[in-house]
């Protein structure tokens, strides 16, 4: 399989670093944000009520965490304990309906060495509660804001990636340019992510082969079979329109295993995955790939990815996905030439001239190195500088 | 280097994808970069066929596999003679 596109995809990265923030725990972030976390969808409103008063410190709303149960509620409190203990977070404040739950975050949280701090609304009501959270997340920020950038080795760089509104020319040309990014980084010790395991049907037998032994190949497969199940049960018809997608058929993607090839090509050609991880799950193997296991819907991927503890998320696009998330930057990249000329202040990175044969998958593969090292650095994403926060929970089933 | 009005990513491909903007025209002759290989192929558009939107390279007749980064990604439901478009209307999952 893509014998063509096999380029060198070697290239001597021994001196590339990256300026990031140090965290207690040894993790390196490129962001330094103070957070307000909500532990359910009703501390929203106090949780955007100490954003608004402390300027700078974001809160991250979303819509569950009441009733839920299981495997479920076990998902919903690894995602939110693992967003809080990012590196890319420097302070968290949780807010709660009850204290129980919300101390149970706080505690995860406060495992990484990082300040956190709980509050709860009952039997004081949202006025004090914001009043008490806005004095300790205002502090959090005075000290969050004295913190200083250091020079990183590459090896301390998690990456995560996953594709949206593909389109044919993600798999020939966008998708492509992530692999070759991933087979330069991995041999310098990055950690890397991908998922969407619904997307990868068609291509799953291949997919399973990437592993890096048999057994982790056979448990990527187990993965596969089960989230299968899921759509054999739920399905009412063949899935058209939701996988693949609307958009995806407008730029010409026609069955979801022509998609699942195209998604593919993101984890390169020699790359293997040394794991598979549940959702949300941070990664106990090492350095190098790791598969997670994932819907394909982006902002529920990204937020699984970023509360397993990855740092910068690689997206390429075809016909134009305009996703963010609040603490990961979300680079993105496209090589559809309309999407490029049409939504620019929505890309990071044209790779079009690969269709044009005006660029290499090579120099592709290196000038999104170098986007993705400078927005390491500092620099904001177009996501950022838009303002797309989306922070969104996987459900697994009803609440009781 | 002239225009390359489709790529197909692997020599056994029964189709390649159209990668220029305004897409192409029906009875245009059209030149594509096969990536296997590097090397150069020539079709005559037999229909209008979109940017990112998918030309079979030869005669495809209901029932056969499509193959696409040299893999299967579907069968054909509908005929599709060289240089037609395939798409939705003619290619579907073997899955779900």
């Amino acid at each position: 399989m893509a014998k063509a596109i096999k380029q060198s995809a070697s290239r001597d990265l021994s001196r590339l670093t990256f300026e990031g923030y140090r965290r207690k725990n040894k993790r390196v972030g490129i962001r330094n944000h103070v957070i307000v976390l909500p532990l359910d969808d009703l501390s929203n409103a106090a949780a955007e009520g100490v954003a608004n008063n402390i300027k700078g410190v974001l809160a991250l709303p979303h819509a569950y965490g009441r009733l839920q149960f299981g495997e479920d509620l076990e998902l919903h409190f690894r995602t939110l304990i693992g967003t809080g203990a990012n590196p890319n977070v420097a302070a968290c404040v949780v807010i709660g309906i009850e204290p129980g739950w919300t101390k149970r975050v706080v505690d995860g949280i406060a495992k990484t060495g990082k300040p956190v701090a709980g509050f709860a609304i009952e039997g004081k009501g949202d006025i004090q509660t914001i009043a008490d959270a806005s004095r300790a997340a205002k502090q959090f920020l005075h000290d969050a804001s004295e913190l200083r950038r250091e020079t990183c080795a590459l090896s301390e760089l998690w990456v995560s990636t996953k594709c949206g509104e593909s389109d044919t020319t993600s798999g020939l040309a966008s998708c492509p340019t992530v692999g070759n990014l991933i087979d330069k980084f991995d041999p310098y010790g990055v950690t890397s992510c991908f998922g969407e395991t619904t997307e990868l049907t068609g291509a799953e037998t291949v997919c399973a082969t990437r592993g890096a032994s048999k057994a982790v190949g056979e448990k990527f497969m187990a993965t596969w079979r089960a989230y299968n199940a899921v759509v054999e049960r739920h399905k009412t018809n063949d899935l058209s329109e939701s996988q693949p997608t609307k958009g995806n058929i407008a730029g010409g993607l026609t069955t979801i295993e022509e998609k699942a090839f195209g998604n593919f090509q993101k984890i390169g050609h020699r790359t293997k995955y040394v794991d598979v991880l549940r959702p949300a799950e941070a990664p106990t193997k090492g350095a190098g790939l790791y598969f997670m296991d994932s819907s394909s819907a982006a902002a529920e991927c990204v937020t699984l990815q970023a509360a397993a503890g990855f740092v910068v998320h690689l997206f390429p696009t075809g016909q134009g996905n305009v996703i963010g998330h609040p603490i990961e930057p979300v680079i993105k990249l496209t090589a559809n030439p309309k999407t490029a000329r049409t939504m620019p202040e929505h890309i990071d990175l044209d790779v079009s001239g690969i269709l044009r044969r005006e660029m290499t998958l090579d120099q592709a593969g290196d000038a999104l190195i170098d986007i993705t090292i400078r927005t390491c650095n500092g620099r904001l994403t177009a996501a950022e500088a838009l303002g797309h926060r989306e922070f969104v929970m996987t459900k697994l089933y009803q609440s009781a | 280097m002239p225009v390359t009005h489709f790529i197909v990513h692997d020599k056994q491909d029964t189709v390649g994808v159209i990668v220029v903007e305004d897409g192409v025209k029906k009875g245009q002759a059209l030149t594509g970069w096969v990536m296997e290989g590097d090397g150069t192929v020539g079709i005559k558009a037999a229909a209008d066929i979109p940017l990112g939107h998918k030309i079979a390279l030869g005669n495809l007749k209901k029932g056969d596999t499509v193959l696409k980064y040299g893999h299967d990604i579907g069968r054909m439901v509908a005929p599709a003679k060289a240089g037609e478009h395939v798409h939705v209307h003619n290619l579907k999952t073997k899955r779900w």
